[in-house]
C-alpha cells in the first residue's frame, strides 16, 4: 500500500517536472486586472485569437476583486511578484506605479501611435513624453430603462431635468416599479452612477474640469452644486431601504424587472443582456432645457501597461502591440459590450444597447470624471471625499452647498491653484 | 568529608525542554512579531527608503486632524462595541447557563448544543446571513416584522449611521453568546452540592440562593469572561469586514480599529496601503489591550475572593 502511493506520487512529480519544462521553453505571461467579470471573455475568446497568432507566448488572466485591486498590486509589486502585464487604473493611480519605476515607459511601442492624445491622455506623463499604458477601453455614463414598463406605464424617454422627474413621479404613482435602482450602502455607486453621471451637464465637462483644475472654478459654484442639490432629489425615488443596498443588489433589482431606472455605466451592458429578460434602452444624462447641449461622461477608464521587472519584455511588448492592433478592439468591444475602444480606427459594435451609447459621441461633447486628473492626488482625496458627499447629500444629511463647502475645504487644503 | 557525598542537585533539563516548543512556537509567531509592528511603525518610507522617524506615525496619528478624528471614531465605536457585549452578551451567558444548570430543565442538552454551534461557524457565513436576513429588499426581517402588525419598525438597519453599529454588535452577541453561558455553566456544575444544600438547610432557596451563593462563587469566571470580552471586542474586524467591507459604511459608523487598522495597512478601493501607519495603530491597539488586560489583572483580578472546597 505505501509502496503504490509512493510510486503514484513519483509518478506524478515526473509529470509536473515534465509540464514545468515544457512551459520553461515558451514565455508565459500574466495578466494583473480587476475584472473578474470579464474572466471568460479573456480565456475563451481573447487569449486564444491571441495565442493562435502568436505560438510561443501562453498567456494567463489572473484578476483580483475589483475594491482590493489597486492595494494588492502595490504589495505585489513591492514584492516582485506582480505579473508581466498589468492593467491600469486611470491617471494619478497608473501614473504613481510608473514614478516609482514599476511600469515600463511605452514610448517605442509602435502600437501606441493608433490612439489619439486624449485616448492617452489617462496615461501619460504630465510633460506628454512617456506613455506607459496601451488605451483599452472607455465606459460611457448614462441611464439604462426597462422599456417594457414605460410602455406599459406610457411614458416617453425623457431628455430634460423637468421631464426626468414627471417621468420618476408617474412610475412612482403607479406603484408596480421602484423608479430608480440605485443603493448608498457601497458609496462609489452614488458618486460614479450619481454625481458623474448628471454632473458634466451642469458644469459643461471639459469646460468647467479644467477651470477647476486651473483653479479658475471652485466647488463651491454653481456648476458644482447643482448636482448634488439633483441628487438630493433622487431620495425619494429609491427603493425602500436604499441604505443598506449594495451595488448586485441594484445590479438584481433592475435585470429583476423590479425597478424602471438605471443610473448606469456602459460596462453594465454584458451583464444585464444575459440577466434581463425584457427590453432595454439607455438615455443621456438629461439636459436643464430643452435644446441645452449635452454632456456625457466618456470615461477612459482601463488601459495595460508592462511591469517594468518583467522576465519576458519581447512577449509582453507583442503582446502589448496586439492590444493596440483595430483586431484586439474589434474582439473586445463586441464580446464586452459597453467598454469601447479607444483606437483611432472605428469599430463596428453589434450590440443594440452598446450602439445606442457610443451614438452619443457624435450628439453630446465627452469629458472624463471630474475627479480623476491630478485633483485626488494629495489628501484628502478628492474622489474618496465626492463618495462620501454623495451619499450624505442622498440621504439629507448633508446640504448639497454644506457638501460643496467640505470638498472645496479639502481641496483648497493641498491643491495649490484652489489656496 | 560527609557534606562532599551529598549529591549537587541536578541541572533539571527536562522543565527546559518541555517549555521550549511553547516558547520557541510563541516567541516564533507571537513576540518577534509583535516587536517587528513596534519597529514598522518608527519607520517611513520616503522616495523609496524606509526611514527611522521615531514617533513621528504617532505624532500623525493623534495630531493630525483627520487621522485622530478617524482614530477617535473608531476608538469610540470600538466601546460602543464592548459595552454592548457587556450589558447583553455576558448577562445573556449567565441566565442562560443558570437556566441549563437547573436540574427540572429537559433537553437541556439540545439547547446547549444549539446555543453554542453560532460560535463554531465562520464570521463569514455569519455575517452574509444576517446581512441577507436584514436586507431591504430580499430578507425575510421585513416580512417577519410585517406578519406580526410590526411593519413600521422595520428600517434599514446597517444602512444607518445610527442603528448600523448595535445590529452588528447584536449580531457578534448571537453568535459568541454560547461562550460565556458554556464557562459559567461549567462553573456553576463545579459547585459541590454540600455547599448548595447547607444554603438549603439555612433557608436560602430559589432566586436568593443564586444571587447570595453562585454568584459569588462564579465570580472569577464571570472576571474571565469580562477579559475574553474586551480582547475579543478590541481586536474584532472580521464581522465588520464581512457585513459592511473596509470602508465600515455607512459613513464610517462601524469602524472599529480592528478595520480602520487593515484599511490602513493594506488599502481599500482608492486608498493605498501604509503598512507605517498601519502599525502605528496595531501599536495603539496593543496599548490599548494591554492597558484594558492591566487594569483587570492588578486592580480587579487580585481583589477578587475565591473559595476552596
Amino acid at each position: 500500500m505505501k509502496n503504490r502511493l509512493l510510486g503514484t506520487l513519483t509518478g506524478l512529480a515526473t509529470v509536473f517536472a515534465a509540464l514545468g519544462t515544457a512551459n520553461a521553453q515558451d514565455a508565459t505571461l500574466t495578466i494583473e486586472s480587476w475584472r473578474n467579470d470579464d474572466l471568460a471573455i479573456w480565456q475563451e475568446k481573447i487569449i486564444p485569437a491571441f495565442e493562435a497568432k502568436n505560438p510561443g507566448i501562453k498567456v494567463k488572466f489572473t484578476p483580483s476583486a475589483p475594491a482590493e485591486y489597486n492595494a494588492v498590486l502595490n504589495s505585489k509589486l513591492e514584492a516582485g511578484s506582480a505579473g508581466d502585464l498589468i492593467t491600469c487604473r486611470p491617471f494619478d493611480a497608473s501614473l504613481a506605479l510608473y514614478d516609482k519605476g514599476y511600469l515600463a515607459s511605452l514610448k517605442d511601442l509602435d502600437g501606441i501611435g493608433n490612439f489619439s492624445d486624449v485616448a492617452k491622455s489617462a496615461w501619460i506623463t504630465d510633460d506628454g513624453e512617456n506613455p506607459f499604458c496601451v488605451p483599452m477601453a472607455s465606459v460611457i455614463h448614462g441611464f439604462i430603462y426597462n422599456a417594457d414598463a414605460f410602455e406599459e406605464i406610457g411614458i416617453e424617454v425623457p431628455t430634460t431635468v423637468d421631464e426626468f422627474f414627471a417621468a420618476l413621479d408617474k412610475i412612482k404613482e403607479d406603484g408596480n416599479y421602484i423608479p430608480m435602482a440605485m443603493g448608498t450602502n457601497d458609496q462609489w455607486e452614488a458618486a460614479t452612477m450619481g454625481y458623474n453621471n448628471i454632473g458634466p451637464n451642469y458644469w459643461k465637462g471639459e469646460e468647467g474640469r479644467l477651470a477647476l483644475i486651473e483653479g479658475t472654478q471652485k466647488l463651491t459654484d454653481d456648476g458644482w452644486v447643482a448636482p448634488y442639490a439633483q441628487l438630493a432629489k433622487w431620495k425619494d425615488y429609491l427603493g425602500d431601504g436604499y441604505e443598506a443596498q449594495t451595488y448586485p443588489d441594484s445590479q438584481n433589482l433592475f435585470t429583476l424587472g423590479r425597478a424602471a431606472v438605471y443610473p448606469a455605466g456602459s460596462w453594465e451592458i454584458t451583464g444585464f443582456n444575459t440577466n434581463a429578460d425584457f427590453k432595454m434602452g439607455a438615455f443621456i444624462p438629461p439636459v436643464q432645457n430643452a435644446g441645452d447641449e449635452c454632456y456625457i461622461s466618456d470615461h477612459t477608464d482601463i488601459g495595460i501597461g508592462m511591469n517594468a521587472k518583467t522576465e519576458n519584455p519581447e512577449a509582453a511588448k507583442t503582446f502589448l502591440n496586439w492590444v493596440a492592433s483595430p483586431e484586439f478592439a474589434a474582439i473586445y468591444a463586441n464580446s464586452l459590450p459597453g467598454f469601447f475602444p479607444l483606437s483611432s480606427e472605428p469599430v463596428k459594435l453589434e450590440d443594440p444597447l452598446a450602439q445606442e451609447f457610443i451614438s452619443w459621441r457624435d450628439k453630446c461633447n465627452s469629458t472624463i470624471r471630474s475627479t480623476y486628473q491630478i485633483l485626488s492626488r494629495g489628501e484628502p482625496n478628492l474622489e474618496n471625499e465626492t463618495w462620501n458627499a454623495s451619499v450624505a447629500v442622498i440621504k439629507g444629511t448633508e446640504t448639497p452647498e454644506a457638501a460643496g463647502e467640505r470638498l472645496q475645504k479639502g481641496l483648497a487644503s493641498w491643491y495649490k491653484p484652489q489656496q | 568529608m560527609a557534606n562532599s557525598e551529598i549529591p549537587k542537585p541536578a541541572i533539571r533539563w527536562h522543565i527546559a525542554v518541555f517549555l521550549a516548543p511553547a516558547v520557541l512556537v510563541y516567541t516564533a509567531i507571537m513576540i518577534i512579531p509583535l516587536f517587528g509592528t513596534l519597529q514598522l511603525a518608527m519607520y517611513k518610507v520616503v522616495e523609496g527608503e524606509s526611514l527611522f522617524v521615531g514617533l513621528e506615525n504617532f505624532q500623525k496619528l493623534f495630531g493630525d486632524e483627520r487621522w485622530s478624528a478617524s482614530f477617535w471614531n473608531a476608538l469610540a465605536n470600538n466601546t460602543w462595541f464592548f459595552v454592548v457585549h457587556m450589558l447583553v452578551q455576558n448577562p445573556i451567558g449567565i441566565l442562560l447557563a443558570a437556566l441549563l444548570s437547573s436540574p427540572k430543565l429537559r433537553m437541556a442538552g439540545f439547547y446547549r448544543t444549539s446555543i453554542f454551534i453560532p460560535t463554531i461557524l465562520s464570521f463569514v457565513i455569519v455575517g452574509f446571513t444576517w446581512k441577507l436576513i436584514l436586507s431591504p429588499l430580499w430578507g425575510i426581517a421585513p416580512d417577519l416584522l410585517g406578519s406580526i402588525g410590526l411593519k413600521s419598525l422595520y428600517t434599514p438597519w446597517l444602512g444607518k449611521e445610527e442603528y448600523a453599529l448595535t445590529t452588528l454588535a447584536l449580531v457578534s452577541v448571537w453568535q459568541f453568546v454560547g461562550i460565556p453561558m458554556m464557562l459559567i455553566y461549567a462553573a456553576l456544575l463545579s459547585i459541590p452540592d454540600e455547599i448548595l444544600e447547607a444554603a438549603e438547610c439555612d433557608g436560602v432557596t430559589g432566586m436568593a440562593q443564586f444571587w447570595k451563593v453562585k454568584l459569588p462563587l462564579i465570580l472569577p469566571s464571570i472576571g474571565i469572561i469580562s477579559i475574553l470580552t474586551f480582547v475579543g471586542n478590541f481586536n474584532a474586524f472580521d464581522l465588520i469586514y464581512t457585513t459592511q467591507g473596509a470602508l465600515a459604511g455607512p459613513d464610517f459608523s462601524t469602524d472599529l480599529l480592528g478595520t480602520f487598522m487593515f484599511r490602513t495597512f493594506f488599502g481599500f478601493q482608492l486608498q493605498l496601503g501604509d503598512p507605517n501607519m498601519g502599525s502605528a495603530i496595531a501599536s495603539a491597539m496593543f496599548v490599548i489591550i494591554l492597558i484594558g488586560v492591566s487594569i483587570y489583572l492588578f486592580g480587579i483580578q487580585t481583589r477578587l475572593r475565591r473559595y476552596q472546597f
